[in-house]
């Protein structure tokens, strides 16, 4: 007969962490760690020692002081007697600006050229693939130069447009003038407008704004119920009630009261001295560096876009086909919901790029982040350390929340597995 | 990621401040060249020639300076700086001395850490506009649109300029001379303004010229001067006196024809035999070769010679001495004597 015994209880021996399999991994690990930080440390203190000795301790007590210099291009209340602190947040809002603009152009262009790219029309596959290659294999900053290039060389100075029999005039009827300056388009005006509401005394945002999206939010859940009731009376009777000329009058009727009642009315460009005056000034600088990172970007989208309709198996089509759905049903119902799932990753990438490209604005002299807070100030101050750290800090909270919420996007539509 | 680029900058700051210990002398002595920082790009103070040799009046301050150190003029790295990457070029030992029209300031000299060693060139900055415009003064500007350097005092004086006059204007910040040009011909902007000699050496390479008017207001003092890094007087006095040496040479009459004779035979002037070591050791004194002079004055002559040469008024500049001619005729040029 045998007895089974317990192993005799092994004492634990400092040999172990480095011989006993199990401990080896943890143990070098925490050495690892230990090395990593104090070469972090080091680093750090071997830093501020000296800069300390250079007699330039890191403090940001400058980003205080009145910042001195002018921007062009500001979306909040900005004068050279503002501080650095709201000349970096004039130019983080320039940023984000050229980043939100842009995303948005690059993914409609970028779809459009992916889909078209996949057309059976040899022509508009082939041009599409010239695109595609010619914009993608070029670096960004070639195309954001050459477009400014085209806007400053090719469009009229302002002079252009005085006297009697002026060499150039204003386009659609009379309201946009295009100039080597920038476009100048009319602006909305009100009135009798509501005026500013202060947020945290820093800059104001208007209450007609604020009120026009109000009414129009909710238009657009009153027409939303219209069409839910609609849904289920059809339901139940089979019948499906006309209310489309209902629903549009409750989007358009209250929002265009509104407008009257504010004193709605676009207040036009016109020349007046050295430039033009009135309406919304779209810079030059913009202009191009919206035009060349969208075009750019797009064409990495388009690939993107191409793959993920390529992923979805043809007997998806084919199976989608014999039910007896039409081809736009079947691109809308089967293959672009499974395709999402493809494109959505690669896309948060590319606006990732696109937003961190933007950073090249200073070659068409945008004032971004770059060109504010790590351009200007960093050299009227010679806060190098600090000024780069603070940018690539934005820069990596503006990635981060991009990130996010593409990822919460991505969740939505990824395909639900049972 | 977060970690790397903090990391990096971290490695990067580390390095950069690490540079800065050993002597800055050593250190070209040892490498056999200068490094010199200059503009990208500004005709008659720093600019490539057709033959690709770097000419100009702030290129002649840093050939004198390796002359004196190095005993060769051409023992120049030249590094094109914008006004955007000068100061961390210099701060960070890219660079062993600046010499890029760069206005002598309180903070840059105080906060920024960098020594500036004297004046080269007194300016002040101006305002560049086409004739057809019909301006002749900088009062009437009101909503011009202005081409600007980025990183520059000038930046700086416009935004006070317009302030204080109660004028708007619309700011269009470029990165280098280069393209402030092409912006303003293309009439993308009314008005460029920076140095007044900086215009004139711009306007010299228009097509035409004579379309161009420079408003007579000169709405700042920009004293511009060769810089060094804070805290190496040595190398710092090397620079200074260096220019000190063109300055003095044009003082007592020496140029780059006549240093050699004059500097073989003792002089009647003593002064001059100091200067140019046949007497005393002001060059062992400065750490350098006793004919240290002599070869900064011979590189490109006296500071007299250095401005006829390359923004004179025979040049297409054409910049007269005003300001920057010696104290004798009526100028700032003064200085201390060399005993």
């Amino acid at each position: 007969m045998t007895t089974l015994t317990d192993p005799p209880a092994e004492s634990f021996k400092l040999s172990m962490l480095v011989y006993d399999t199990r401990y080896r991994s943890i143990t070098f690990q925490i050495v690892a760690l230990v090395a990593f930080l104090t070469l972090v440390g080091w680093l750090a203190n071997n830093t501020i020692q000296n800069l300390a000795d250079l007699g330039k301790e890191p403090s940001f007590a400058f980003m205080t002081d009145p910042a001195g210099y002018d921007i062009n291009q500001r979306l909040i209340e900005y004068s050279s007697q503002s501080t650095h602190l709201r000349a970096a947040f004039v130019g983080l809002l320039n940023t984000l600006l050229v980043a939100v603009l842009g995303c948005a152009t690059a993914t409609v262009v970028g779809v459009i050229v992916g889909v078209l790219r996949l057309s059976g029309n040899w022509l508009i596959a082939r041009l599409m693939t010239v695109y595609v290659e010619m914009f993608r294999n070029v670096p960004v900053l070639m195309w954001i130069v050459l477009a400014m290039a085209i806007l400053i060389e090719t469009l009229p100075a302002p002079s252009a447009f005085r006297g009697d029999d002026p060499a150039a005039t204003m386009k659609v009827f009379d309201s946009v003038a295009f100039t080597n300056r920038g476009v100048y388009i009319p602006e909305p005006l009100f009135s009798r407008g509501l005026g500013d509401i202060s947020v945290f005394g820093a800059f104001g945002i208007s209450l007609d704004l604020i009120a026009i999206l109000l009414v129009l939010g909710v238009s657009i859940f009153i027409s939303k119920r219209i069409g839910k009731k609609a849904d289920a009376t059809q339901e139940a009777t089979g019948i499906r009630p006309r209310t489309w000329h209902l629903r549009t009058a409750v989007i358009i009727l209250p929002t265009a009261l509104l407008l009257l009642l504010l004193g709605f009315h676009f207040g036009y460009p016109a020349l007046k001295g050295f430039n033009f005056q009135g309406g919304t000034h779209l810079r030059n600088s913009l202009i191009a560096l919206w035009l060349a990172l969208s075009l750019y970007t797009a064409a990495f989208i388009a690939e993107n876009v191409r793959a993920g309709i390529l992923a979805v198996s043809s007997g998806q089509t084919e199976a989608a086909a014999a039910l007896g759905l039409r081809p736009k049903r079947i691109m809308s119902l089967v293959v672009l919901p499974q395709a999402m799932r493809v494109i959505i990753p690669p896309l948060i990438s590319q606006y990732l790029n696109l937003t961190k490209n933007s950073s090249l604005a200073i070659a068409v002299g945008y004032m971004d982040i770059t060109g504010t807070l790590m351009g200007i100030t960093l050299n009227q101050t010679g806060r190098e350390l600090e000024t780069v750290l603070l940018g690539m800090l934005i820069y990596l909270l503006i990635s981060l929340s991009i990130s996010a919420v593409m990822n919460w996007y991505n969740n939505r539509v990824k395909l639900v597995e049972r | 990621m977060k970690k790397t680029v903090f990391l990096g900058a971290l490695t990067a700051a580390g390095l950069a401040a690490g540079a800065a210990g050993a002597t800055t002398l050593e250190d070209v002595k040892a490498r056999g060249t200068l490094n010199c920082g200059v503009s990208t790009g500004l005709v008659g103070f720093s600019a490539p020639d057709a033959n690709g040799e770097w000419t100009g009046f702030d290129v002649a301050l840093c050939r004198a300076v390796a002359a004196a150190v190095l005993g060769d003029q051409t023992a120049v790295e030249f590094v094109p700086t914008t006004g955007k990457t000068r100061f961390t070029a210099l701060a960070s030992g890219e660079i062993d001395m600046l010499a890029r029209n760069t206005t002598w300031t309180f903070s840059r000299d105080v906060d920024l850490k960098f020594t500036f060693n004297g004046v080269n060139y007194y300016d002040g900055q101006g305002f560049m506009v086409p004739k057809a415009l019909g301006v002749s003064s900088a009062k009437e500007l009101d909503g011009a649109t202005v081409c600007i350097q980025t990183g520059t005092t000038t930046e700086l004086n416009l935004a006070d300029f317009f302030r204080v006059n109660n004028m708007g204007y619309e700011p269009v910040p470029i990165e280098t001379n280069a393209e402030a040009q092409q912006q303003f011909l293309a009439g993308a902007c009314d008005v460029y303004t920076t140095d007044a000699s900086g215009l004139a050496a711009t306007r010299a390479t228009f097509e035409n010229p004579g379309d161009y008017a420079i408003l007579p207001e000169i709405i700042s003092k920009e004293p511009l001067g060769p810089l060094v890094r804070h805290g190496d007087d040595e190398w710092g006095d090397i620079v200074t006196w260096t220019l000190n040496a063109l300055i003095a040479a044009e003082e007592l009459g020496i140029t780059s024809a006549n240093v050699k004779d004059m500097s073989s035979a003792a002089t009647d002037n003593p002064e001059i035999n100091r200067l140019l070591g046949s007497e005393g050791n002001l060059g062992e004194m400065i750490g350098l070769n006793a004919d240290w002079a002599v070869m900064a004055i011979s590189a490109g002559g006296n500071y007299g010679e250095i401005f006829e040469k390359n923004i004179g008024e025979n040049t297409p500049i054409g910049l007269a001495r005003g300001l920057n001619a010696l104290y004798t005729d009526g100028g700032l040029l003064y200085t201390p004597p060399f005993r």
